[in-house]
């Protein structure tokens, strides 16, 4: 060990203990801001140098301000996302739990309540790891609860595995406006969104359980920002049981989420969905969407150059079972009532029907830009475009095939 | 100097060392000292800002200044000061802040004038000048000193500090983690046992989230002064004795302060200019953009932390939809209030920017550090601005491409008329 070293790791023991000291006197019941702590830890924070390990050990903490971090090459580490909690309930003053401007970033092994906005925030930053965490809102879910779990945006070369994320008012796992990203092996429960890739390029969203939110996972594009998202792979994830009322708050993009989706691409391209087990999501299992669909097209408040089509969609080798039985909303019961009846149900995938006319030959768009969906049965067009009064189902139209999408590579 | 100022001077000085001696204080350094790599546990020890005769007073060659729109603090009063090492200069700049000489101290300090003389427990809400004096002197017994933020330039680049004032008012201690100082705000009006009066958290940020807004290039990550920029300063300034009054920017040239470059002529009038927020004989457009470019365009332009939401906000910006017209939000949860979009022309009340502005909730409220209260004739302010939009048309729905774009050719940002 360096001197350097030494001194760190000195610093750390003599930190601990205080901490431990200082944990002694707070059980989950009451919750008292512990000033002292927060102060320390803030201090850490500020002082960190790249390379160094934050430790937090197990303990309840109360806070009422959020923290912050700006140098690289830091870790926070917990003992677990059940044994090290920092609670927010009591926070006066900060839109984050934890806010980061940093890269080279490990977050892990701890549990974030209560926050008032979002949970987690690392804004621009490259490598950065989120694992092992639990984020939730512990009253359930609530319009008053914090829009975001788990949000890094624009970052670069982001993981975010193994947490669990419950009760967000917007998106559990938020990854916005970011390029080469990995959600694996994570838990989304009774978030309005339970993981969404938003204005990204080349995710990676697989072998995640997304269940009881308004939308299992979604893959958006959003006009007005520098970075246009495409490149999205959905596979092997368990997305089922999204049936829960929306409880965004209006005007944010995920208002516009019908409750029972599983998952719901809207303006995105190139996103391929396979592998996964769909189950019990009422409304769709898979919806593909145009922003015209969200009713947030404005004539001026959408910059020109926004393409709102979603296209080079490829879904297959799905498992789908029950759900598209009651879907949400008046359009779509109405549509469903119209279609299939009052005891029949969605197909398990729905499209809008909006098409780029700009770019279709003879009715229909070029290949490598088309909606392709196999083993699924028949596609519900809702003719969006038409007022939804022509409807219809085909699956021969759909059935297609496009260029698998390369894996994402991390380079940690 | 005359006989009679110099004798006053003698005076004083007579006095503080006096009171120098009485309280064992004789604190820092006479005159600036740039800390090249550290901060000092003490705001004496810059010697930026003494304290002589009962006053908080600006060290020789540190001037004081003030802007056209300052940034809302929970009706914070605000004492700037600048010390350019002697012998150096910044150099202008039209738009951003002017680059400032390694060595540059720049202050702030937060105060408000006290609801009863003595009584630190009330401070007053007033948007007029009590307790300074020209010269930027501050009368201790009027006002409650609150903080001293400092930003020095270093070889490295910009860094912020804070010091908090002790209850005496006679140092300020380094506060890196910030701190909470419970106040209470009395409006002016009525009667003082009728008064309205608030309670409310007076935050000290911590040194990140001082970067929080003075990074405002969120990609470098560098710290960077607000409101050292032409257009905030272009204005006139009360020196006091000696100088009178003078225009700020005129007024740093001709003290070698501030340097312009060839061709750029000392006229203020040829100059930018922001509006001043409350000056009613300003153009309400004018006047809503400064403040909005204060208080919002550090994060919300388009290098900034907030250029993920799309919005840019600051003075140079010039479209309608980037200023938030009809424009969905990105990311703010809960902070839309239920509202649909930003600014909806000529609908205050479903405009997100007015409902954020107005919410004390930390979840929703923009800005989100800073303040704890809303400023009322702020949110007035962006309130009639929107009210009163020409031609304003609400928000309307397309659902083609075709619609898009017929309506495109027609849309004109609001700035270019």
């Amino acid at each position: 060990m360096t001197r350097c070293g030494a001194f760190l790791y000195g610093r750390l023991q003599v930190w601990l203990v205080l901490s431990l000291v200082l944990v002694g006197c707070s059980t989950k019941d009451e919750a008292v801001v512990d000033g002292r702590f927060q102060r320390e830890l803030q201090t850490r924070l500020l002082d960190a140098k790249p390379g160094e390990i934050i430790e937090i050990p197990a303990g309840r903490y109360s806070l009422d301000r959020s923290l912050s971090l700006r140098v690289s090459g830091v870790t926070i580490r917990g003992a677990g996302m059940n044994e090290t909690v920092l609670s927010f309930k009591d926070q006066k003053v900060g839109a984050e739990g934890l806010l980061v401007n940093a890269s080279d970033f490990i977050l892990e092994d701890l549990a974030i309540e209560d926050t008032r906005g979002d949970a987690v925030k690392v804004n621009e930053g490259e490598r950065i790891t989120l694992r092992r965490l639990r984020v939730e809102w512990t009253d359930g879910p609530s319009t008053s609860n914090g829009a975001y779990g788990l949000y890094p945006v624009r970052t670069r070369q982001v993981i975010i595995e193994d947490c669990l994320v419950i009760g967000a008012s917007d998106a559990g796992i938020y990854v916005g406006q970011s390029e080469d990203i990995v959600v694996r092996r994570n838990t989304a429960r009774l978030n309005v969104a339970g993981i969404e890739i938003e204005n990204s390029q080349r995710a990676d969203v697989y072998d995640n359980v997304a269940t009881e939110n308004t939308g299992g996972v979604l893959v958006f594009n959003m006009p007005n920002l520098p970075q246009r998202g495409e490149g999205t792979r959905v596979f092997r994830n368990k997305i089922f049981g999204n049936n829960t009322a929306n409880f965004g708050a209006k005007g944010t993009p995920v208002a516009s989420v019908p409750a029972g989706s599983g998952i719901v691409i809207n303006s995105n391209d190139q996103v391929e969905i396979f592998d996964n087990d769909f189950a019990d999501n009422a409304t769709a299992h898979v919806i593909i969407s145009s922003y015209f669909s969200t009713g947030y097209m404005t004539e001026e408040g959408v910059a020109e150059i926004f393409d709102p089509y979603p296209e080079a969609i490829h879904v297959h080798g799905n498992r789908y079972s029950g759900g598209g039985d009651a879907p949400d909303g008046l359009d779509l019961k109405a549509l469903k009532l119209a279609v299939f009846g009052l005891g029949g149900r969605f197909p398990p995938v729905l499209w809008d029907g909006y098409v780029d006319s700009k770019k279709t030959r003879g009715g229909k768009l070029p290949e490598d830009l088309a909606i392709c969906v196999r083993d699924a049965g028949p596609v519900l067009n809702a003719d969006g475009p038409g007022k939804y009064r022509n409807p219809r189902v085909s699956a021969a139209e759909y059935d297609c095939r496009l260029e698998p999408l390369p894996p994402v590579e991390l380079k940690l | 100097m005359t006989l009679a100022g110099g004798a006053r001077s003698m005076r004083s000085l007579a006095l503080v060392t006096v009171l120098s001696l009485l309280f064992g204080c004789s604190r820092g350094p006479a005159s600036p000292v740039f800390h090249e790599s550290t901060d000092p546990e003490t705001l004496a020890e810059w010697g930026v800002l003494a304290i002589e005769d009962g006053r908080l007073v600006p060290r020789d060659g540190v001037v004081d200044y003030e802007l056209n729109t300052p940034l809302f603090s929970d009706y914070a009063h605000k004492l700037r000061t600048v010390w350019i090492p002697p012998g150096t200069g910044a150099n202008y700049s039209s738009e951003d802040a002017f680059e400032f000489p390694i060595g540059t101290l720049v202050t702030k300090t937060f105060y408000y004038p006290l609801a009863v003389e003595g009584d630190l427990g009330q401070v007053l809400r007033t948007s007029k000048t009590r307790g300074l004096e020209t010269g930027g002197r501050l009368v201790l017994d009027q006002v409650r000193l609150i903080e001293t933020r400092l930003l020095v330039r270093r070889a490295s680049g910009w860094v912020a500090s804070t010091y908090v004032w002790d209850d005496a008012q006679r140092d300020a201690r380094l506060e890196r983690t910030g701190t909470v100082r419970t106040l209470r705000l009395v409006s002016e009006t009525g009667e003082t046992a009728g008064r309205d009066q608030v309670d409310f958290d007076y935050v000290v940020p911590d040194v990140n989230q001082c970067a929080g807004c003075h990074a405002t290039d969120v990609k470098r990550g560098s710290l960077s002064p607000i409101g050292l920029k032409a257009r905030h300063l272009n204005r006139e300034h009360d020196y006091g004795r000696g100088s009178g009054r003078a225009n700020q920017l005129d007024y740093w040239v001709r003290s070698g302060r501030l340097k312009l470059p060839d061709g750029i002529l000392a006229i203020p009038a040829a100059l930018p200019r922001a509006a001043v927020w409350d000056d009613a004989e300003a153009p309400i457009e004018a006047r809503a953009r400064a403040y909005l470019d204060i208080n919002c365009g550090h994060c919300h332009n388009r290098l900034g932390p907030a250029d993920t939401s799309g919005l840019s906000l600051d003075a140079s910006e010039t479209s309608a939809v980037a200023l938030g017209v009809c424009k969905s939000p990105i990311a703010a949860g809960r902070g839309t209030g239920n509202r649909r979009f930003s600014i909806v022309p000529g609908r205050p009340d479903e405009s997100i920017t007015l409902y954020r502005m107005a919410s004390t909730d930390p979840g929703a409220m923009m800005p989100e550090l800073g303040r704890a209260l809303a400023h009322d004739e702020g949110v007035e302010l962006i309130r009639r601005w929107i009210a009163e939009w020409p031609n304003a048309r609400g928000c309307d729905q397309v659902t083609s491409n075709s619609a898009r774009h017929s309506a495109s050719a027609a849309r004109l940002s609001r700035s270019q008329g």
